[in-house]
């Protein structure tokens, strides 16, 4: 195997990777966003709004993401919704966290104890202050490792975004094979790659995760 | 503008194609139960090198993105000279990525049984192979069928992948019928209401799996 080559589209590789974190990044975001609201708007919605946004959270896990991203990719323009390949990617990346992220933080607000809110009530905060003030910090911690999870996961979908075409590290290393006639290295590389980064993103979660729910370990 | 007809049109195609949808992940799950019913002996094993062996099997797997695996898989086999159709190489990598999850799933299916059961069955007499196959398999296996038709349908999702080594599966003929017809909005919709009546199904099978072994 000539290693030179990684040395040639290094570059290249590098800029791929730094987007690939980028869209991870985001992806997570935005959908941790998405699906908090869409929480919160189960929570407080009508029936009717409970409903819609239970078939959407069913219509999006039961799809492939590959499936979703052609769809908005592909068949948006024909619904006048035409975007370049990397909004298009992290779109895709917010919308098919977002129920994921939404069932996550709905089991975390019910695991709060329902006395923490009806003391917010009884001394007089309004809904939006108990969510502020009661829901959102104590069920975030309670969500913590399942987020922290999930976003893991999402390192790995963001490899289907070179499929329609965002120069992240996949399609960058695809680029290389091609050029190079090096699939297996390249691929083969890469697949080291993940699988050392996954390593070091899930050894980082569990540090954050002991950090932030120290509070909890009861000292003895 | 959206197009009844040729949405109604695509389903034919794309059904034939569910076929193969189904082979991937139905075989996938399939050889998956037995490399990650193996993979589980080593994880539980009293020897640490076959516990360090699963634990690198598992986190490989479960570290790298599916369609890197399947990059790999389908270019290495020719190169150690085994020249199969893109489909064997499609259900290989689905079949060893299912391993890891399946014997994760297995693992936590057997720690969660109370100890009190495999103490019981040596205390009325039972070999250990017997205690094996007549108290902690039937429960752990009962306990964990949820989680497994669970990661079925995440690899009914994930089979949209091997499209791109050209298998044609659900995806890949979604993606040849929009460029026949050109409406790739209702092509893709299609395939997407398929996926959704399949992962449906096996949802609600799940449910009735579980309520029949219940324990």
């Amino acid at each position: 195997m000539d290693l030179s080559i990684f040395s040639e589209y290094g570059p290249r590789l590098l800029s791929g990777f730094r987007l690939t974190i980028i869209c991870w990044l985001l992806g997570t975001a935005f959908g941790a966003a998405l699906g908090l609201l869409i929480a919160v708007a189960q929570r407080y919605g009508g029936r009717p709004a409970r409903w819609a946004l239970q078939t959407y959270i069913e219509l999006i896990r039961g799809t492939p993401f590959l499936v979703q991203l052609f769809l908005l990719y592909y068949g948006g323009p024909m619904i006048g919704l035409r975007l370049d390949p990397l909004p298009a990617g992290l779109l895709g990346l917010t919308i098919y966290g977002s129920p994921y992220f939404a069932e996550i933080f709905r089991s975390a607000f019910r695991a709060v104890p329902p006395g923490l809110i009806e003391a917010g009530r009884a001394i007089g905060m309004t809904e939006p202050a108990i969510v502020r003030r009661i829901l959102l910090p104590v069920g975030l911690v309670s969500a913590l490792p399942a987020l922290i999870n999930f976003s893991i996961i999402l390192t790995k979908e963001t490899v289907i975004l070179s499929i329609i075409t965002v120069p992240e590290v996949m399609y960058q290393t695809q680029y290389m094979a091609t050029m190079t006639f090096t699939y297996l290295e390249g691929y083969f590389a890469l697949a080291l790659f993940f699988w050392v980064f996954v390593e070091v993103i899930s050894r980082l979660g569990r540090r954050l995760e002991r950090r932030i729910t120290r509070h909890l370990i009861e000292r003895t | 503008m959206f197009s009844l007809s040729t949405f109604l049109d695509a389903f034919w195609p794309l059904t034939m194609a569910a076929r193969y949808t189904l082979l991937v992940s139905g075989l996938g799950i399939a050889l998956g139960l037995v490399i990650g019913g193996f993979v589980c002996v080593l994880a539980l094993s009293k020897s640490r090198v076959s516990r360090t062996l699963a634990a690198i099997w598992v986190s490989y797997l479960r570290g790298v993105p599916m369609l890197v695996q399947l990059l790999v898989v389908f270019f290495l086999l020719p190169v150690i000279g085994i020249d199969v159709p893109a489909i064997v190489a499609a259900v290989m990598t689905t079949a060893i990525v299912a391993s890891a999850y399946i014997s994760e799933i297995w693992r936590g299916a057997i720690m969660a049984l109370p100890k009190g059961q495999t103490e019981a069955a040596i205390a009325i007499g039972m070999r250990p192979r017997h205690s094996w196959t007549r108290i902690i398999l039937p429960q752990a296996i009962a306990l964990s069928i949820p989680q497994l038709i669970n990661e079925l349908i995440l690899l009914v999702k994930a089979s949209s992948l091997v499209s791109v080594v050209g298998v044609m599966e659900i995806t890949r003929a979604s993606q040849a019928q929009a460029g026949v017809t050109f409406r790739p909005l209702e092509a893709y919709l299609a395939a997407a209401c398929l996926y959704l009546a399949i992962n449906l199904c096996l949802a609600a099978l799940g449910r009735w799996l579980e309520h029949r072994m219940a324990v």
